[in-house]
């Protein structure tokens, strides 16, 4: 699988940046998928970029632990206020898309390929 | 038969993302002068706070009961509220037991124990946010054989609410009421949730810091603040019963 750069994946596939812009440097070195945050706290790994529909605060607190590079809500969801406070204070980005998951997904492994 | 108000969802200074104001003493006085007569102490996974508050109301007239907030492997709350403080660490054995992971207090909060003047006991290690490994159903079953009653905890709520997580109500899932948050009314959500009209609905406050305590309660219509009266008034039986105007 391909590391790259959050920048680059945002720009290439057209996600909205949710978050200040400007934590978008980190490097991706992988995509995890899931909608249960203890799965994702059990399976996910550092530099993850994280694939939800789940919007509510408690997202960040698993990706400040897992230190993953990312959160990609789908489906048109957006995070909620407070989501959106504690992500700027924990410089962790989200990103936003209209496409169901698999779609998204889709097109994640399209660009960075198999792991 | 009298009309009382019940906040049946309070967390203490245990829970990781409650404030650490949340002392036994603190609850107690706060929930006395917001006029509360009946509330229970629901942390999320653990009871281990849940006989100090008890201790802290002996000189009040407020009855405490002990209760925990359970976290099922689809990640849906569920209230257990018990009877005993014997049955709610019964129940948390069982929690324990199907409860994975360590806290980071740094990135979940501080998970203190405590005694009811607020001497610190201890920090309890588990990972109290996490999920149990057990199923809603499973979940459900084991508050029942603790003789505790099973509250679907904000139901309202798109995050660990029931319908948030699973999209309906198992029919045959015997919980004794679905609870609404402070973000909505009781009467909107009967009318929100009609299709649930069966099942008796309860307001609480799902407290995390002192100033929350009471602002969401229920009116209960029986013969005192206590379990089995409660439990009556969830059922609805021998004139006991939930007063959605109130």
């Amino acid at each position: 699988m391909r590391i790259m750069e959050l920048k680059t994946i945002v720009e290439t596939l057209n996600l909205n940046v949710e978050t200040t812009r400007g934590y978008l440097s980190r490097e991706v070195s992988g995509i995890y998928v899931s909608d249960l945050l203890s799965d994702v706290l059990a399976h996910a790994k550092e530099d993850d970029l994280w694939v939800t529909l789940q919007g509510h605060p408690n997202i960040i607190a698993v990706a400040s632990m897992k230190d993953l590079s990312g959160i990609v809500l789908v489906n048109g969801r957006t995070p909620e206020d407070e989501t959106l406070r504690k992500a700027n204070e924990e410089e962790i980005p989200i990103m936003t898309t209209e496409m169901q998951t698999f779609n998204r997904a889709g097109k994640l492994y399209g660009l960075l390929g198999e792991e | 038969m009298r009309v009382i108000h019940a906040d049946l969802h309070i967390h203490t200074c245990l829970s990781p993302c409650a404030e650490l104001e949340m002392s036994p003493r603190g609850i107690v006085s706060e929930a006395v002068s917001k006029g509360a007569d009946l509330i229970a102490v629901c942390d999320h996974n653990s009871a281990e706070n849940a006989a100090a508050v008890m201790d802290a109301s002996r000189q009040t007239n407020i009855t405490v009961l002990p209760g925990m907030e359970v976290t099922s492997k689809e990640e849906v709350h569920v209230l257990g509220i018990f009877s005993t403080p014997d049955d709610a660490t019964d129940m948390q054995t069982l929690i324990y037991e199907h409860l994975e992971g360590q806290n980071d207090a740094e990135v979940f909060g501080m998970q203190v124990v405590v005694e009811a003047d607020g001497t610190v006991l201890g920090y309890n290690e588990r990972l109290l946010i996490g999920a149990t490994d057990l199923s809603l159903e499973r979940v459900v079953q084991a508050i029942h054989a603790h003789n505790g009653l099973a509250v679907a905890a904000h139901i309202d709520r798109e995050g660990f609410g029931i319908l948030g997580q699973l999209g309906f109500i198992p029919p045959d899932l015997s919980l004794d009421a679905l609870e609404i948050s402070t973000r909505m009314g009781l009467s909107d959500a009967r009318s929100t949730y009609s299709g649930y009209s069966d099942y008796t609905f309860l307001q609480s406050s799902d407290a995390h810091v002192l100033d929350a305590v009471g602002r969401g309660r229920t009116a209960l219509v029986v013969e005192a603040a206590s379990f089995e009266e409660l439990k009556l008034a969830l059922k609805g039986e021998q004139g006991r019963g939930i007063c959605y105007e109130g």
